[in-house]
């Protein structure tokens, strides 16, 4: 019996649609769930906030949670949006910890939001560590020390381009133990 | 390095999207956290659990974040607390700041500010921390008996230690080499107000005149050849603690009258320099010299005397202290032999009869030099005769009087034994001829057996 899915929805306008082969066929070998696309209509309008032009991040994630398919193992939210939580600045991305659900922006992951040329090869690179990383702390993954573990905490773009795309060999047995738990 | 899990966390603010997102914040970078949506609900946690931080909304309803940091600082002092502003309350919590708080962060936060200012304030909790057990170490320290000794002479030093370090009194100890004026020093600072500032110590006969002034008092970068770069000098460095000048009586009269200036105005000047920094150290002072003799013979300046003698310590020598030496030597025992990791655990009453014949003109350094030297060479559990060194020939009734001719006799004996006899050798040593050697052999009867 195959394992169930792991879910995308993308969240609002969402161009850069090169980016889904890549990550589906990384976050299959990663997880070791077939990856499927689930279109559904979610309101990101709703989490707007007018007065910081941002996005509200848990609301976005409870709307995920809520179209969830009912065979959805796990659902990555992916978006355009520039993300925030009252209390912070702004995300790169949320998890439910240990629950089912993660979204990631790619946002502020993309090289012109930092006034350089766009840069697909690595916007994929990003995009690619920030929604491993989320989905992580959804198998109970917390952050890791080890600087080069994609569970490092990144604060910052440098931060995300420093780390690489793997767990350490800590992290991937949680992950594997996680995994079989859920 | 302290491990997230085992930082605590609290978030005390009333707004539930606040406490929401900075719980997942801390809860993914593993630390323990919990949360509370105002000062009562905070106040019970903070009884419950123990919290390493607390970030604190500076508006609550009820009890506001100024007031519950100082119910903070009531409970606990060491706890980091880091207020959470909107801009327009800054100016409290400037006010907060001036009462103990941290820091603060203004609302809404920069994810990596928020990092970079938990990591520091887990830093500057871990430098609590360990400055209190530094105070507990040095306390302990400080409690145990470095200074070993029962007789009537030891325990009046002891008594004089105890009632003058707790003064700021300048102190001067009087004593021959190796009876431990030094420890006498570590004592005084030990117990005095002073104990967690530095004790410095300053050999001042180890140092020509100019190499003394720049250890003393410091250098600008370039104020002499070879002064590469600023350094500070002792008396600074001595600053809120104690400076001990070891052999003071070897101090030239150039710096007997720059150090009494130093103690006069409580300000150094570093070479190279035109500005004077305030220092506040107090001062003790060690001499195997008559300084008072010193002063008569016009080789030092009654004033610094006096000024440094203002309360004196005299630490007897081993042969004024008899009733001393089977405890020391049980001491050094016990030192060198876990240091060494050897089993050696006592010492033969034959061995320990030579030790109390003995005059021991080198005091408690030469004792335990002596048992330093047998515990190497003891394979077993008891340090014997063969173990020991020193020329343990002499008996009570043969100790060095007073008299030059005492002192010399003594002298002669202890080089001959050093030389093995061989009298060659300690006549070079003594720097005589043989045959004035063996005179004063013949003369004093050296050799002929106790």
């Amino acid at each position: 019996m195959n394992p169930p899915p792991l879910y995308i929805l993308l969240v609002g306008p969402f161009p850069e649609t090169h980016l889904l082969g890549p990550l589906s066929r990384y976050l299959e070998r990663a997880f070791g769930l077939p990856v499927r696309l689930h279109e559904a209509t979610l309101d990101p309008e709703a989490a707007f906030d007018p007065s910081r032009k941002q996005y509200h991040s848990s609301e976005i994630l409870l709307q995920i949670l809520n179209a969830a398919p009912p065979d959805a193992h796990r659902l990555l939210g992916l978006t355009a949006l520039d993300l925030f939580v009252p209390i912070l600045t702004f995300l790169f991305g949320e998890a439910q910890y240990d629950g089912p659900a993660a979204l990631v922006s790619i946002h502020r992951l993309q090289s012109e939001f930092y006034g350089l040329p766009p840069d697909p090869m690595l916007l994929r690179e990003r995009t690619l560590k920030e929604a491993v990383h989320e989905l992580g702390h959804t198998f109970g993954l917390i952050h890791c020390a080890v600087p080069r573990c994609v569970m490092n905490a990144s604060t910052g773009v440098e931060g995300i381009d420093a780390k690489s795309l793997l767990f350490c060999p800590q992290c991937q047995r949680k992950l594997e133990a996680g995994a079989s738990r859920s | 390095m302290i491990k997230n899990e085992e930082v605590g966390i609290l978030v005390v603010d009333d707004e539930a999207s606040v406490r929401e997102s900075l719980y997942k914040w801390f809860k993914t970078d593993g630390y323990r956290v919990d949360t509370a949506e105002n000062a009562v609900a905070a106040m019970d946690k903070l009884g419950q659990g123990m919290w390493d931080i607390i970030l604190l909304d500076i508006k609550m309803p009820g009890m506001d974040g100024l007031e519950f940091n100082r119910k903070i600082q009531e409970v606990d002092p060491d706890i980091v607390v880091i207020i959470i502003t909107a801009y327009a309350t800054v100016d409290s919590a400037v006010q907060a700041l001036k009462e103990g708080v941290y820091d603060y962060i203004s609302k809404p936060i920069d994810p990596d500010n928020l990092n970079i200012l938990v990591r520091n304030a887990m830093e500057k909790r871990k430098l609590t921390r360990e400055n209190v057990q530094l105070r507990r170490k040095i306390d302990t320290l400080i409690a145990r008996d470095h200074i070993v000794g029962d007789s009537r002479q030891m325990q009046e030093v002891l008594e004089k230690v105890a009632a003058v370090a707790q003064t700021d009194a300048t102190v001067m100890i009087q004593g021959e080499s190796g009876t431990g004026k030094e420890l006498v020093a570590l004592a005084i600072h030990g117990n005095s107000l002073r104990r967690y500032g530095p004790i410095i110590t300053v050999n001042c006969g180890a140092f020509a005149e100019t190499l003394l002034e720049s250890e003393l008092f410091g250098h600008e970068k370039g104020a002499f050849t070879g002064a590469h770069r600023l350094r500070k000098g002792k008396l600074q460095q001595a600053d809120r603690g104690t400076i001990f000048f070891d052999e003071i009586g070897t101090i030239s009269p150039k710096m007997q009258i720059d150090l009494l200036r130093v103690l006069d105005t409580k300000t150094v000047t570093p070479i190279g320099s035109d500005a004077g920094v305030n220092v506040d150290f107090r001062i003790i002072s060690a001499t195997n010299r008559d300084l008072g003799k010193a002063v008569t013979d016009g080789e030092f300046r009654e004033d610094l005397y006096f000024r440094l003698n203002v309360f004196t310590i005299h630490v007897p020598p081993l042969r004024e202290r008899e009733g001393d030496i089977p405890v020391l030597a049980r001491h050094f025992i016990e030192v060198f032999a876990r240091s060494m990791s050897k089993p050696v655990t006592g010492i033969t009453d034959e061995a320990m009869d030579m030790f109390e014949q003995y005059a021991w003109p080198g005091n408690v350094r030469e004792l335990r030099n002596v048992i330093e030297r047998a515990v190497v060479l003891c394979q077993g559990e008891t340090i014997t005769p063969e173990h020991l060194s020193f020329p343990f020939r002499f008996k009570a009734q043969q100790r060095p009087g007073e008299s030059l001719e005492d002192m010399e006799k003594d002298h002669i004996a202890r080089i001959v034994e050093k030389a093995g006899w061989n009298i060659s050798k300690a006549s070079q040593i003594l720097k005589i001829d043989r045959s004035t050697l063996y005179s004063k052999i013949k003369k004093y009867g050296l050799g002929e057996g106790p």
